[in-house]
């Protein structure tokens, strides 16, 4: 299992229920189809995602939509690194959504399957959305359930050799509202609780068990988690059309779990057009967490607590993401079947610093204390293609 | 699910009150600046979801973020 594809199947369901948000105003959206490509590169990691999207409405009040995600990791992260394991490997992801519309109501229905080596994710995906009060407010409330098997490949890229280590549940419910407050001011709160069940942990990853006086300072040992897992996150938004064309977006999320972690994640966004060919837009994003009650970045001795980890998803860290994307728009006149076209260009740098988790390579130390804390940029670009039909 | 009841019965009750007619106070020829498309929540669902992978995938937070709701109602 790789941890960059834990939780994306369960957002793959929230791309498929964005989409139907995204412009549910008594009317599906327009028919569409996308072509998808990125690349993200930092941390020791190489993936690649490719994929295809087509919707389409059957009548008025009904649409499909079918998505196809394939993305391809090379390389390793520094916990992988340190049990001197590169990883090459590949997960497909196919979904498909059934949308229907009564009045002010929409109903969606997305099932997902997704496969690699040693990871195979199902998720069901059902939602409705509702718009009221005279369209000033859409309501929308979604649940989700997933089941994973996950296993470890102890083999090489080429040839595998996997062992099914256990399987893991997991729901979802979420509520949000987006309001009309005036007629520049638009806003939203979203809460979602997620609830896990099972095998948690990533099998690739181990703990650290001081052993003072001598180099490296430490010894590799098993990790323990917990077999469930709660959280709570909320988030407020606000969207505001200033005196000139453009918006100004900011965001606020609170995140809490059973595990301890809290987290805090601010973002700003400013969206700029120009004459109606271009859409230029910038971003801003902080967030900060705390660690898990039961991550330490070195334990003592061999179970010195019931729970162990030292995940770097569980350490205390900060991350600054600054971005820019830009979409060009084409065939304003439309061409064939086409109504439209957009081409979008999108690059992110993220800045990770981790507040107690060391990098142990490099250099050897009989003190662990005199290892480096790990930080690390990451880049991630993105260009797609929508044709509207 | 001590939380998802709570916000059951919240839902209920406001689609309980969507039938009352409430009189709205942007009316629907004032909504032009809202129904632009740089007012939408998210423009690139896909693109959106693979940036919030890439950040649950090495932090501990997780959820909430799709954009709650849909457009501004304009039509």
């Amino acid at each position: 299992m790789h941890p960059a594809y834990r939780h994306l199947a369960r957002i793959a369901t929230l791309a498929a229920f964005v989409l139907m948000r995204a412009t549910n105003a008594d009317v599906l959206p327009d028919d569409r189809a996308d072509l998808f490509y990125s690349k993200y590169s930092g941390g020791g990691m190489d993936i690649t995602g490719e994929s295809v999207l087509v919707r389409k409405k059957v009548t008025d009040n009904f649409a499909v939509e079918a998505n196809y995600f394939i993305d391809k990791v090379s390389g390793a992260s520094v916990d992988v690194l340190s049990q001197a394991s590169v990883i090459k490997d590949e997960r497909k992801q196919k979904s498909g959504t059934l949308q229907y519309m009564h009045d002010k109501t929409t109903y969606s229905f997305t099932y997902i399957n997704s496969t690699e080596r040693d990871y195979i994710s199902n998720t069901t995906h059902a939602s409705l959305s509702q718009d009221m009060f005279g369209d000033l407010t859409t309501l929308t409330l979604g649940w989700s359930r997933t089941r994973d098997e996950v296993g470890e490949n102890d083999g090489t890229a080429f040839i595998p050799k996997v062992e099914w280590l256990g399987h893991a549940e997991s729901q979802s419910y979420d509520v949000g509202i987006s309001q009309i407050l005036t007629k520049n001011l638009i806003a939203g709160v979203n809460l979602e609780v997620i609830t896990d069940d099972g095998y948690l942990m990533n099998p690739y990853r181990s703990i650290l068990i001081a052993e003072p006086g001598k180099p490296p300072g430490y010894s590799q040992g098993a990790q323990v988690y917990p077999d469930t897992h709660t959280s709570t996150a909320i988030q407020t938004q606000a969207k505001y059309y200033l005196p000139w064309r453009a918006a100004v977006t900011g965001s606020y999320r609170y995140y809490t779990d059973t595990w301890a972690v809290i987290g805090n994640t601010y973002e700003l966004d400013y969206t700029h057009p120009l004459a109606n060919i271009w859409i230029l837009e910038g971003r801003l994003r902080y967030y900060k967490q705390s660690h898990a009650s039961f991550y330490s970045n070195l334990f003592p001795y061999a179970d010195s607590q019931n729970f162990m980890a030292r995940d770097q998803d569980l350490a205390s860290s900060e991350n600054t993401t600054i971005g820019a994307k830009a979409t060009y728009a084409f065939l304003p006149e439309g061409w064939k079947i086409f109504k439209r076209g957009t081409v979008t260009f999108d690059l992110s740098r993220i800045s990770y610093h981790y507040l107690d988790f060391s990098d142990p390579r490099g250099d050897e130390f009989s003190d662990f204390s005199e290892y480096p804390l790990y930080h690390f940029n990451a880049t991630v670009f993105q260009i797609y293609m929508s044709m509207f039909f | 699910m001590q939380i998802a009841r709570p916000a059951l019965i919240a839902s209920v009750l406001v689609l309980s009150c969507a039938c009352s007619g409430i009189k709205p106070w942007v009316a629907p020829y004032e909504r032009d600046r809202l129904a632009d498309p740089i007012m939408a929540w998210d423009r690139d669902a896909i693109s959106t979801a693979y940036l919030d992978h890439t950040r649950e995938a090495r932090e501990g937070s997780r959820g909430a973020t799709g954009s709650a709701g849909g457009g501004c109602g304009c039509n």
